[in-house]
């Protein structure tokens, strides 16, 4: 790395003391270059085997990399926690104006420890740590508000990120997000259960400075190659004009768009909640996260009359993307496009992690159908596929843990199915609700062997659509390509740059972006590197207890014929032993 | 020629033309920027992006005790370095908070109307035009 970057400052926050201080890591940021790398080093500095979630000694951890503030797609900010979900590694990954705005404030890595005694907020102003009272804000209907008074309340606008929780992670629900810039997320594994038992309602970050790069010209030509291969590609025009929910309609088609809580893989009313009926009907405007010439933030304005008056109407702007809809709305089988809306704002409004959520109402509703779970159970409340109020009612009851049935299920699927039966049909993975793809054997092992359990990590649903396609190849063989990408995508989260643009960063010009932030290394030393975060967040999991060998698999994923059928039980655990063999030795 | 908001309404509020007017002078970051995007009250509600209109008569260089900012053809003022003393008063004098602060130079940063930001902008929110005609009240 360049001498003097910033980016090696770690800011560390003691919330219980109120004291902060800035450490100069250069052992990790010129190692690890920063985001993940660099994130599951300080969370295992910070976090000891045994550590409690949600005690106030368990760190949060926020990097950026050295890519943010360079070259477009450097956007990312990866947060790592112990996870209240799973009791394990937590790691989530967000964009809107987080990376940009830590990298601008002068710092590279922010780890928070300790507790508030009344809840309070965090402001970071250029690097600098400053207390305030949240008092106000917490227990606040809607987490939108609350951002809205952070808003007003703090200076700097255009060069600030304001990360905060809404009432899922004050009430410790453990698949509670953070959300940044009201439309991004830090979901999955329960980030904002941890803020909440923090009693930290948000994290304010702003700066402006300028980075030096290792040559001014070949910087120049680089970000040009760069931005034009961004501009130009296909893939990135997807994003722009209908976003990830382009995805609904070719899913379905295929039978891969999980439905009615994967009784289907086709939903006949995809077309009503597809990207393209979005779009056409809904869309308001689209966002982009700082430094992203993409712009794949779709946000739908939704306008609906008061029924109590005639010609008053309300107009709320609700961000959509192909997961929140796949969970809220073919998940649950509901085909109303506005209702979806409805259900995906009541979600973000309480800071729930959408694809949690719609996972355990779904097996909610087929455990109600099936007798496991009666409405005296659930005070009352009936589930149906199809029918949207009880949705609404029951993530507000989950947010509120109404009663023991919802306080259960808000610790997650797999918890309730643990009390009331229907494991066969609690569709997590690795204790982690699944994302939208039931397309098959790569789809489902890479929820599993992903240090994440996210479709993310090594985006095993592509290797279904793509290659096994054309037929199945052995287990191990399958295995040790979900291995591979996973290894290679911690170098993308450790620059940090959007998944999105893989296709751009290459290693070869990733190699060369690294040296515009002098960092010159070979392809080798890079895939060292790689293998290295790698294992490192797996020499985390193991300490926390993760074992390859105790992952359950629903039966229901044998069940719904998916996008590619013909694979079984024996086939998907000769995959995970030869990932766990592979993890257990030494880098050959 | 001048730097121009063509449509504000098309901004997604990426900043790539912050980090363009700052890397015009060979820098990552956003630290020189002359340009600024920021949300209306919320992303949802729009974006504003703030720039320097090119005034023909600006306020800003009438108040420089130094005689720092000189006007510039085509509008608007280009800054002298060595008279500037970092005083500030230009940035209270433009009612469009367009005279942004460099705060590693503790000078203003003002907008050349180069055009390289409008080069980047991936969404046809900024261009660089002749300045339109101005139309005389007694033309109306």
């Amino acid at each position: 790395m360049l001498p003097n970057d910033p980016l090696a400052n770690v800011l560390y926050v003691d919330l219980s003391k109120k004291r902060s201080w800035v450490e100069r890591r250069e052992d990790l940021f010129g190692k690890y270059f920063g985001g993940a790398g660099v994130a599951i080093q300080l969370l295992t500095e910070n976090c000891p085997a045994a550590m409690d979630p949600l005690a106030p000694e368990a760190p949060v951890v926020l990097a950026t990399g050295p890519l943010d503030g360079l070259f477009p797609l450097g956007s990312k900010t990866v947060a790592m926690f112990k996870s209240p979900h799973t009791g394990n590694l937590g790691e989530s990954h967000a964009g809107g104006r987080s990376a940009v705005a830590i990298r601008m404030s002068g710092i590279g890595a922010i780890v928070i420890t300790g507790a508030n005694v009344n809840p309070g907020y965090l402001s970071i102003e250029e690097g600098k740590a400053y207390f305030h009272d949240a008092t106000t804000l917490w227990g606040m209907r809607s987490s939108v508000t609350a951002g809205r008074i952070l808003r007003q309340s703090e200076s700097s606008a255009g060069l600030r990120s304001i990360m905060r929780i809404g009432r899922a992670g004050e009430n410790l629900v453990t698949y509670a997000d953070v959300s940044t810039e009201t439309y991004r997320h830090f979901g999955r594994l329960g980030m904002g259960a941890v803020f909440g038992s923090k009693k930290l309602k948000a994290v304010v970050v702003s700066g402006n400075r300028t980075l030096e790069v290792a040559d001014k010209v070949v910087y120049r030509a680089l970000y040009d190659e760069i931005n034009t291969a961004a501009v130009r590609s296909p893939v990135m025009k997807k994003y722009h004009d209908l976003g990830t929910a382009e995805n609904i309609q070719p899913l379905s088609a295929l039978g891969g768009l999980p439905t009615r809580n994967v009784q289907a893989g086709h939903f006949e009313s995809a077309e009503a909640i597809s990207g393209e009926h979005y779009a056409e009907h809904y869309l308001g405007r689209r966002l982009a996260c700082s430094h992203c010439p993409v712009a794949c933030i779709h946000i739908a304005a939704l306008r609906e009359p008061y029924q109590d008056e005639a010609y008053y109407y309300k107009t709320t702007m609700i961000s959509y993307d192909y997961e929140p809809i796949y969970a809220l709305g073919s998940m649950l089988g509901l085909s109303n496009p506005e209702q979806v809306l409805s259900l995906m704002d009541k979600v973000e409004v309480l800071g729930l992690d959408a694809m949690s959520s719609g996972v355990c109402l779904a097996w909610a509703t087929e455990a109600m159908e099936k007798g496991l779970v009666t409405e005296q159970d659930t005070g009352g409340m009936k589930l149906e596929f199809g029918k949207v109020d009880g949705y609404v009612a029951g993530v507000e009851a989950i947010t509120s843990k109404a009663n023991e049935f919802w306080s259960i299920l808000s610790h997650g699927v797999d918890a309730a199915a643990a009390r009331y039966g229907g494991a066969d049909f609690a569709m997590a993975f690795g204790g982690n609700e699944m994302p939208g793809y039931h397309t098959g054997p790569a789809g489902y092992l890479g929820f599993m062997l992903g240090a994440r359990h996210s479709h993310l990590d090594n985006a095993g649903y592509a290797i279904d659509q793509k290659e096994l396609i054309k037929g199945l190849i052995p287990a191990e063989q399958l295995a040790q390509k979900l291995m591979d990408e996973e290894r290679w995508r911690q170098v993308l989260s450790s620059l940090t740059v959007c998944f999105f643009a893989r296709g751009i960063y290459t290693p070869e010009l990733t190699l060369r972006a690294l040296a515009a932030a002098g960092y010159d290394l070979t392809a080798e030393q890079l895939a060292a590197t790689a293998d290295d975060i790698y294992r490192a967040k797996f020499a985390f999991k193991f300490a926390n207890g993760f074992d390859f060998n105790k992952l359950t698999i629903p039966h229901r994923v044998f069940e719904t014929p998916a996008v590619l059928s013909g694979f079984d039980e024996a086939y998907m655990r000769r995959a995970i032993a030869f990932a766990a063999g592979q993890l257990a030795s030494p880098r050959a | 020629m001048r730097l121009s908001v063509i449509d504000a309404e098309r901004c997604t509020g990426c900043q790539i033309c912050m980090f363009a007017c700052t890397r015009r002078l060979g820098y990552a970051g956003m630290g020189k920027t002359a340009i600024h995007v920021k949300s209306v009250g919320g992303m949802e509600h729009g974006l504003s992006v703030v720039v320097c209109r090119a005034c023909q008569d600006p306020p800003c260089a009438k108040v420089c005790p130094e005689d720092a900012l000189v006007l510039r053809k085509g509008g608007g003022v280009l800054l002298d370095p060595s008279k500037c003393t970092g005083c500030g008063l230009c940035r209270q004098a433009c009612i469009v908070s367009a005279i942004f602060w460099d705060k590693e130079a503790e000078k203003p940063i003002i907008c050349v109307h180069c055009g390289y930001c409008a080069k980047y902008c991936p969404h046809g929110v900024l261009a660089l035009e002749e300045r339109r005609q101005e139309v005389s009240n007694a033309a109306k």
